[in-house]
């Protein structure tokens, strides 16, 4: 059993809060240039090209790519052979806590939601989930997630009958309905199956994966891309300025689910999609 | 087209403005969200003094990283105009000419814009550092304890924006989806 200190988990977590925030993943730099080189609608190709000309002048001030530096949600895949000395979820805030405040991030998390609303100050608690996988390692993914996309998020209990054209349907609607909101291009996080709270998990696992790469299963990966096409035709465009470039990609995570039913969970993050691993 | 504004904003000046010109804005602009915006409407019903002067005025839906040392501002775009929509029909009734943000507004909003000639400006959503380096200067003017959300009064030099709608209440969201599907496909 291999044993890790919790304060290891805390140096990765503050270390990327600030690498997320402040560089963007080569992955989503690589779907916003290709929409870039695709786009013949002048004002959308102005638009993708300053959405460019920021992330570049970001990473080289090292600031944040976007103010709203959002909750910070926090992925931990533990070894079955790990031991983790110390409390994990503490070590975790501890973490968002350094890494916000020296990342000079804004604290955008308020420690209930309906009467007093009162800022935490230090962006903590994180949003944290945990997982077991084989192995001797602990792999640390931090996403920090702003609240404009994430706003636009849905979910509905579609029903077996409902079948693909009932999931093309509700995604297309959603995203068209959510028009310039989320900041596109948006990358859309697509969960299905399981119960109501896994799908959404499924959706925010989904904006996870390197954006543009295709699910595992041919038969995923052909409704993703078909999902792709039927936004790219919305005519929304970045900003919602009009053109092509409405969604960036994508991602659906699928699990298996009771006989009557077919959760369907979408989560859209904006052109700021934020992830950085660690493992340690 | 594209337009080089000074601010406060003229009635005249808001009138030149179509939906769909791109602009650079020069001038005072100040920051309000969800919570300042809440209090000068408290302000406005209970006839208090308002902390900013209303009359052509620009408010920028933002709310900024922190500094770091040396720096003006943290990264500075746009929030979902949206959440203010509750509040700016009375503020437009009380000067205000011009907003700063992104996203859908309501009927309402638009209505009190034609009615008074005011401006709804996008700037990019998601480029925060790029639009703080057009800020020059920054000052909490207002409800310093509403931290990221305080009122800060900035002065702006071609900060790079659209016309989202205009004073005729024209709104590029719609004629910039309708011209892409017609002309651009």
């Amino acid at each position: 059993m291999r044993i890790i200190k919790s304060q290891k988990i805390t140096e990765a977590v503050a270390r990327l809060c600030i690498r997320a925030n402040c560089r963007l993943s080569q992955d989503v730099k690589d779907c916003i240039q290709a929409c870039h080189a695709g786009e013949t609608w002048p004002i959308a190709k102005d638009t993708l090209g300053k959405i460019i000309e920021n992330y570049e002048l970001a990473a080289r001030a090292n600031v944040p790519v976007c103010q709203d530096t959002g909750v910070a949600c926090v992925f931990l895949e533990i070894g079955e052979d790990v031991h983790i000395s110390g409390r994990i979820a503490d070590a975790v805030d501890e973490g968002v806590r350094r890494g916000y405040g020296e990342g000079y991030l804004r604290k955008s998390v308020v420690s209930e939601p309906l009467f007093e609303r009162i800022n935490t100050k230090d962006n903590t608690p994180a949003f944290l989930y945990t997982e077991y996988v084989p192995g001797d390692q602990v792999t640390v993914t931090v996403a920090p997630k702003g609240f404009g996309s994430e706003n636009e998020s849905k979910l509905k209990m579609l029903l077996p009958s409902d079948g693909i054209d009932g999931v093309i349907k509700f995604v297309v609607e959603s995203v068209a309905g959510s028009g310039p909101n989320p900041c596109p291009p948006v990358l859309v996080g697509v969960g299905l199956g399981g119960t109501f709270d896994k799908a959404a998990l499924l959706a925010k696992k989904a904006l996870l994966r390197p954006a543009g790469q295709p699910n595992a299963d041919p038969r995923y990966a052909q409704l993703e891309t078909e999902l792709l096409e039927k936004i790219n035709a919305l005519g929304i465009g970045p900003q919602g300025y009009g053109g092509r470039a409405t969604a960036l990609a994508v991602a659906i995570e699928y699990t298996a689910t009771h006989i009557a039913g077919l959760p369907c969970a979408i989560n859209l993050n904006c052109h700021v999609a934020r992830h950085a691993s660690e493992v340690i | 087209m594209t337009h080089h504004i000074q601010l406060p904003l003229t009635k005249e000046a808001a009138k030149s403005l179509k939906s769909g010109d791109a602009v650079y804005l020069t001038g005072t602009v100040y920051t309000a969200r969800d919570a300042a915006h809440k209090r000068f409407v408290q302000l406005l019903q209970e006839g208090g003094e308002m902390p900013i002067e209303m009359d052509g005025a620009v408010i920028y839906y933002v709310g900024p990283t922190p500094p770091k040392p040396g720096q003006i501002i943290g990264s500075a775009g746009p929030t979902t105009s949206s959440r203010m929509d509750v509040y700016a029909p009375e503020l437009i009734r009380c000067g205000l000419r011009g907003m700063i943000g992104k996203g859908k507004r309501t009927s309402e909003v638009v209505e009190a814009m034609k009615e008074s000639g005011a401006i709804y400006f996008g700037a990019i959503g998601g480029a925060g550092a790029l639009l703080a380096e057009c800020i020059k200067s920054s000052e909490v003017v207002a409800f310093e304890d509403l931290g990221t959300e305080a009122v800060r009064k900035l002065e702006v030099e071609r900060f790079p924006a659209v016309v989202l709608i205009d004073a005729s209440g024209r709104d590029l969201y719609h004629d910039g989806r309708e011209d892409y599907l017609t002309n651009g496909k």
